[in-house]
């Protein structure tokens, strides 16, 4: 077995259906190196790595988070805390709950998959004794935004640790969530989570993530979701932070007339690694899915992404597009990037389109005849490029908080791009 | 203010413009026209320093300055302004927020102070009027969803704000509609100065009737054939460029004729 699955294991503790979950896990090990799955995203170096568990709470300053506005809860290294949470105006008919251990009943409600492929959700669900439990009763209107609010510290030893959480809105309730993801103080942390989001009936989740985790840290997440009939949930995914980020976001649409949005940013410099896994599942008739995806890499980063979407047999008048437009700005950088659209039903219309390259030199060309630089003119077209997935989601306050991350996030790789 | 002298200039491999010369002074404006493929847009490309097209030999002088020595951005501080043919769409890239940035860009390049964001409002609000542009196109995406008007009046509103020392419009009445057309030649009228130039760059004399141009270039196969006052735009008018291609090489045209 590998250094890092020893030492996750090693921080254990639990009842016998845990453990055996857990066991499963460990004998299929990590992903084979032939893996389809993890075919563009090498594990060599994370599983030589061992990491402590989590075991308390860490301080943060106030003034970090204080850009975050309430009702905010917030983890500290996986652990709940709640003197930086702040639940203060929290809509009627919205619980939010830090949650205990709930792992007997998600192991056994368990369809993460049951391969080497699926490890991390496997680990993450055997070892999860936390996480965040939100909920809309039927019929709420939330009108202020939750924030969840995951903080990694400096701290001596590399820290792994497993979050379970879940949304659920009831019939007819309407949401805005907003997940950060980030650092205080450089850390080399393994964050390993499993969000689980349940949309019933006519309700309607408007979901951001912005990972801006530690530049030396790893971000394992697996997102499953479903969408009941004329529900709907859109998200936009930003991809700013941590040195490999592995997302997988899987969305089954089970009634008739669910519609999807998810839309991303993933920002690859240095020698960071992201790699995002979207699998959509129509299962029913006129469910919608839209995907824009943008990806950038420089220096030596690099972006894989796979868009799959199946419209199984049954989901007739279904309506698939997925857009995945790639900047690639270093001869060291790589993008990789696969459409894969899988049609079983009649009357479907379905859409996709991957494209790499390089900033428009017509677009350049013009900004610099009006008298911008080579390297403001790159920022600016860049930047553009980069919050179109956001704009076409978002507005208002919360579109400016989300364009901001990722300008920020842009203008750190100023000296890459100029 | 502008000194062209005997460009030669190849684009993808081909001759496009053999031998060009061609002067044009402060508040003067000069209209170039000549049949199509003669090297018109050629000609504003290269001066504005557009990638592709390889100067072979000639020079160019802008106020005394080697213009090939400067990269398009150092161009346009010098006071060079090109208004695209067709200018290019850039979502993303609020139009107003390009227009300030490119604005500062060039008066920061020529050691003049930033202009702040109140100042640039007032800027632009007294600049719209005389374009009639709507409000509402600044603040979309660079030229995002304009119609082809649009497109071209937001490129004399640039020119507006940007005051250039010599401007060159390269067929900014194509596409135009007639109102539009004198929307446009209203703009650049209002902006005709003793010291700032403009060349004319257009295929039809229609605009020249309201731009009236002090002097009239046909440009036809890649050089300057004929030199002349507003009358030669109303000669080209009547006769069509047959008339001019005559005038080159009349031994030329007289056997295509014979066959």
């Amino acid at each position: 077995m590998s250094a890092l699955l020893d030492s996750l294991a090693a921080g254990f503790a639990g009842d016998a259906t845990c453990r055996a979950a857990l066991d499963d896990a460990l004998r299929l090990g990590l992903p084979q190196p032939r893996s389809e799955a993890w075919k563009y995203t090498s594990l060599r170096a994370l599983e030589r790595r061992s990491f402590s568990a989590s075991t308390a709470a860490a301080s943060v300053p106030g003034a970090q988070l204080e850009s975050i506005p309430s009702p905010r809860l917030v983890f500290v290294n996986g652990h709940p805390d709640a003197v930086l949470s702040n639940l203060e105006g929290l809509p009627a008919g919205v619980s939010i709950t830090a949650c205990g251990d709930t792992r007997s009943r998600s192991i056994a409600n368990g369809s993460t998959g049951h391969t080497a492929d699926d490890v991390f959700v496997r680990i993450g669900l055997a070892l999860a004794t936390r996480g965040v439990s939100l909920h809309a009763s039927a019929g709420t209107r939330a009108d202020s935004t939750i924030h969840l609010v995951f903080v990694g510290t400096t701290t001596e030893a590399d820290l792994a640790w497993h979050l379970r959480n879940e949304i659920s809105l009831s019939d007819g309730s309407e949401l805005t969530v907003v997940e950060h993801h980030l650092a205080c103080g450089p850390h080399a942390h393994l964050d390993n989570g499993v969000m689980h989001v349940d949309l019933s009936k006519g309700s309607r989740l408007t979901h951001a993530r912005v990972q801006s985790g530690s530049s030396s840290g790893t971000s394992l997440l697996r997102t499953e979701a479903t969408i009941a009939a004329s529900a709907r949930y859109e998200r936009v995914d930003l991809e700013l932070g941590a040195s490999l980020s592995r997302h997988e976001l899987v969305v089954r649409m089970t009634g008739p007339g669910a519609a999807l949005v998810s839309n991303g940013v993933m920002l690859a410099q240095g020698r960071r690694h992201v790699d995002t896994r979207v699998r959509i599942e129509h299962d029913s008739p006129e469910s919608t899915s839209q995907l824009n995806w943008r990806g950038l890499a420089t220096d030596r980063g690099r972006v894989v992404f796979r868009g799959g979407i199946t419209i199984h047999p049954g989901a007739d008048g279904s309506d698939a597009r997925l857009s995945n437009k790639n900047l690639l700005l270093s001869d060291a950088a790589e993008i990789d990037t696969q459409p894969v659209l899988e049609i079983h039903a009649d009357e479907v219309k379905a859409a996709h389109g991957a494209t790499v390259g390089q900033l428009d030199p017509d677009a350049m060309f013009y900004l610099r005849a009006r008298g911008l630089g080579e390297g403001e003119a790159r920022i600016l077209l860049t930047a553009a490029f980069c919050r179109e997935p956001v704009a076409t989601v978002f507005d208002g306050p919360l579109r400016d908080f989300l364009v901001s991350r990722v300008d920020d996030s842009l203008s750190a790789l100023r000296g890459g791009l100029s | 203010m502008l000194k062209i002298q005997n460009l030669h200039v190849r684009v993808a491999g081909r001759e496009i413009l053999k031998g060009l010369s061609l002067e044009v002074a402060a508040g003067e404006v000069c209209a170039i026209m000549g049949p199509n493929g003669a090297g018109k847009s050629t000609l504003g490309y290269v001066l504005a320093g557009r990638d592709g097209y390889e100067v072979t030999s000639g020079s160019v002088t802008f106020e005394g300055r080697d213009l090939f020595g400067l990269a398009p951005e150092e161009r346009a501080a010098a006071g060079l302004f090109l208004a695209f043919q067709y200018p290019v769409e850039i979502p993303g890239v609020n139009n107003t927020y390009f227009l300030r940035a490119a604005l500062n860009a060039q008066r920061k390049a020529r050691g003049e102070p930033e202009v702040d964001a109140v100042q640039f409002l007032k800027l632009v609000r007294s600049k719209l009027e005389v374009l009639h542009l709507k409000d509402e196109l600044l603040h979309r995406g660079v030229n995002e969803g304009f119609s082809g008007g649009e497109k071209k009046r937001n490129e004399i509103f640039q020119l507006a704000v940007l005051e250039p020392r010599l401007a060159i419009l390269d067929e900014t009445d194509s596409g135009l509609d007639i109102d539009a057309l004198r929307t446009v030649a209203e703009g650049v009228n209002a902006l005709r100065s003793p010291s700032r130039a403009f060349i004319v760059i257009t295929h039809y004399q229609r605009l020249l009737e309201y731009i009236r141009p002090d002097a009239v270039m046909v440009l036809a196969d890649g050089r300057i054939v004929e030199r002349g006052g507003p009358e030669l735009a109303e000669q080209l008018e009547a006769h069509g460029y047959a008339w001019v291609r005559d005038r080159i090489a009349p031994a030329a045209s007289a056997a295509a004729t014979a066959q």
